[in-house]
């Protein structure tokens, strides 16, 4: 066999020499792998695109529908249909509905909620401690639901039981203790309904007025948009980085009071922090709750109160939750104080 | 007569266009809205740059999309898209998000529509994606080289120790072969359905890699049918079936070059160095299958080079496909091809085995030839724990 063997050592070695041309390179392929880039990543650097759209959510200042709902969220309070009654009580009527309805609650994404009224949050209703209140709700959703008031009332007000879709029903009780209440739909399942959108601040001001202020409505919240329990978006009034992109708009040393809920479904806590400047915190907005003066507060789901500031300084004060995930997931504002 | 014929062939034509229009105007009876909108998002490949991130995204499903919002690892961020934000169906496009990205990071990019549609795109480990740079370009190429045309052309080398075999002993290697090939066949269909699963799913990556491995199987088959008519030749030529054993595992050689690449270029390839050279020692039994076939003729050196190139040099091609392109159904459609190409193989070597025992009125199942299959099944499956990870 060896005859027919024509491949001679010296070709052998040719042919290895490919192989071994390889091996030489095995330090090339050391600093192959040292690819090494360095990181230079700007994250607002100036170049436009020509033929790019730009979408730029932390910078739009265009008033959506979304934008538009919050805006009004923060100022609108529904004091019912006032008509004193013959004992001298004040007699306060709402009407409620449930209402199946796609809400934005980021630039361009829509959430298909379960409103009061058709907004998310509800309407802030509010009224005085002592007037008798009438809540006439109709189911208008597509689901039962029902309005379940915090606050002190016979227990079938209470809203546990559902009003199924088309029936109505009406709530009536006294309004009372004076503070911040929340309200929001019992039905089960709890987190479902809640999570959906039907819940909503609830005011119930003191027989003797509170001092006159610039008074806000902020209901903290998220959204899951996957439904895999963990929230895409965190707002104020359900819009994403709604008073981050429109400031809320203040005059130097006014007294602004804040009515603050936390209904945030899936995360255990939400937090208001004020940047540059101090506030003081009633809990359930009770003037005889021991209050906090700080810049930071918690609060639990359902938990709510009243802060009360004054900017002592021109300028924008940013506010947001000190859960960094949530404020960069939409919970951003400012104030800008003039 | 022959009108009568089309229009017999037309009929059914018509009548099925009939029956489509009906029920595009009047629907099929079960019309019902989607409980949920149906859109598919694909992110097809996620580059890292200097400024942050720029993805090529595709809209494979029934309806137009609008994306709205990008969250990059928890948080709203901005982006810009082009053509637009609205994709219509199969319309491709760019995301690019400006982000201050931390090297060796996991990032995920979510990608929102209107409909609140969450598309999830990670980064597993984030590095700046290989610019198209002469230098880049030689050092992917190099990679190429060292797991393909080195490691072939050293079991090519084993020539001359296995040129002394008897007859019986060539068989055995020969069965080697087929048992080498056989681990080669199966791992190149697996990769190809690993890859084509990273495909859009509209393009069904699976069915490509079957469609490319049974039509080149049966075409290799054909045109070696063909060729023996022609040249009125009954065996098959020795050198034609180490050509062919060469391109089949050329295209393997591909499919691994690719996945080297595409893993670097994605910060993937943490081990680096250690899977080059688990790859030169596992490609290194790919030469020896290949001399196996010459073991009967009187090879030329420049045929070592020729059949070592054919082998090797596609592993270069690969790592350049995967570093710098990277398409998944490209990629498993070549995969598909060389898992075709090296079922040929196999039948051809079993064939040739089956004849030659014949001949010799010899069980062709022996314990030699037996033990050299077991055996190039081991050896490859051995090999092989220094590239799995």
């Amino acid at each position: 066999m060896s005859e027919e063997n024509n491949v001679s050592r010296r070709d052998i070695l040719k042919l290895g020499s490919a192989g071994v041309i390889g091996l030489a390179g095995s330090y090339l392929v050391n600093t192959m792998t040292g690819l090494t880039p360095v990181v230079k990543a700007a994250t607002h650097s100036g170049k436009k695109h020509g033929n790019m759209n730009h979408s730029n959510n932390m910078t739009d200042v265009s008033k959506s529908e979304g934008y538009k709902m919050a805006e009004k969220l923060l100022t609108t309070f529904d004091y019912g249909k006032v008509s004193i009654l013959p004992n001298g009580q004040t007699l306060r009527v709402y009407e409620v509905e449930a209402i199946d309805k796609e809400i934005e609650i980021a630039k361009g994404i829509m959430f298909p909620g379960w409103t009061y009224n058709g907004t998310i949050p509800g309407p802030t209703f509010r009224c005085t401690e002592g007037d008798l209140l009438r809540f006439n709700f109709i189911n208008k959703g597509s689901h039962p639901h029902s309005i379940h008031f915090h606050g002190i009332h016979p227990p079938e007000m209470d809203g546990l039981e559902s009003i199924y879709p088309g029936q109505k029903f009406t709530y009536e009780f006294e309004a009372k203790p004076y503070g911040l209440q929340i309200y929001h739909c019992h039905v089960l399942p709890l987190a479902r309904h809640i999570h959906k959108g039907l819940y909503g601040n609830f005011i119930i001001d003191p027989k003797k007025p509170r001092e006159p202020a610039l008074e806000l409505n902020m209901v903290m919240n998220g959204f899951d948009l996957d439904l895999d329990g963990e929230n895409e978006f965190y707002t104020v009034n359900g819009y994403a980085n709604a008073f981050m992109n429109h400031p809320i708009k203040i005059k130097k040393n006014q007294l602004v009071r804040i009515y603050l809920s936390n209904l945030t479904e899936f995360d255990l806590l939400n937090s208001f922090h004020l940047h540059a400047n101090y506030f003081t915190y009633y809990p359930t907005g009770r003037n005889d709750n021991p209050s906090q003066f700080t810049d930071t507060i918690m609060q639990c789901q359902g938990e709510r109160g009243i802060l009360e500031v004054r900017f002592p300084y021109t300028g924008k004060y940013m506010f947001h939750a000190h859960v960094s995930e949530f404020a960069e997931l939409g919970w951003m504002g400012f104030f800008e104080v003039e | 007569m022959k009108v009568k014929w089309l229009i017999s062939g037309l009929i059914p034509l018509l009548l099925l266009i009939v029956v489509v229009a009906w029920v595009m105007i009047n629907g099929a009876g079960i019309e019902k809205d989607p409980a949920a909108p149906i859109e598919v998002l694909n992110i097809e490949r996620i580059d890292t740059t200097n400024n942050g991130f720029e993805l090529s995204i595709s809209n494979t499903g029934p309806e137009a999309i609008t994306i709205s919002q990008v969250i990059v690892n928890d948080s709203i961020w901005d982006f810009k898209v082009s053509p637009s934000e609205t994709f219509k169906r199969f319309e491709e496009g760019k995301v690019t998000i400006n982000y201050p990205w931390v090297q060796g990071d996991p990032h995920v990019i979510k990608i929102i529509t209107d409909n609140g549609i969450i598309t999830e795109g990670e980064i597993a480990a984030a590095t700046l994606t290989p610019e198209k740079s002469w230098n880049n370009f030689l050092n992917y190429g190099f990679i190429g080289f060292y797991v393909g045309v080195v490691p072939i052309t050293l079991g090519l080398l084993w020539y001359p120790f296995m040129k002394r075999f008897s007859r019986k002993w060539i068989n055995a290697i020969l069965a080697l072969t087929v048992g080498l090939l056989l681990f080669l066949f199966i791992g190149t269909l697996a990769d190809g359905f690993e890859i084509g699963a990273e495909a859009p799913a509209v393009l069904q990556g699976n069915m490509v890699v079957i469609i490319g491995a049974f039509v080149t199987f049966l075409l290799l088959i054909g045109f070696d049918q063909y060729q023996q008519k022609r040249l009125e030749k009954k065996a098959f030529s020795p050198f034609n079936i180490a050509l062919l054993m060469a391109v089949g595992i050329g295209l393997h050689n591909f499919g691994e070059g690719l996945a080297i690449g595409t893993s670097f270029s994605l910060g993937e390839a943490a081990l680096g160095t250690f899977l080059i050279i688990g790859f030169t020692l596992h490609n290194i039994t790919e030469g020896i299958g290949i001399a196996a076939p010459l073991l009967k003729m009187k090879p030329r050196i420049r045929d070592f080079v020729l059949l070592g190139l054919i082998a090797g040099a596609p592993a270069i091609l690969g790592t350049w496909f995967g570093g710098f392109i990277y398409s998944p159904i490209l990629g498993a459609l070549f995969l598909g091809i060389g898992a075709g190409a090296i079922l040929q193989v196999i039948y051809v070597i079993t064939k040739m085995l089956i004849n030659d025992h014949k001949k010799h009125l010899e069980p062709t199942v022996s314990w030699l030839n037996l033990s050299g299959f077991t055996i190039g099944l081991l050896i490859m499956y051995l090999t092989a724990f220094f590239v799995k990870y």
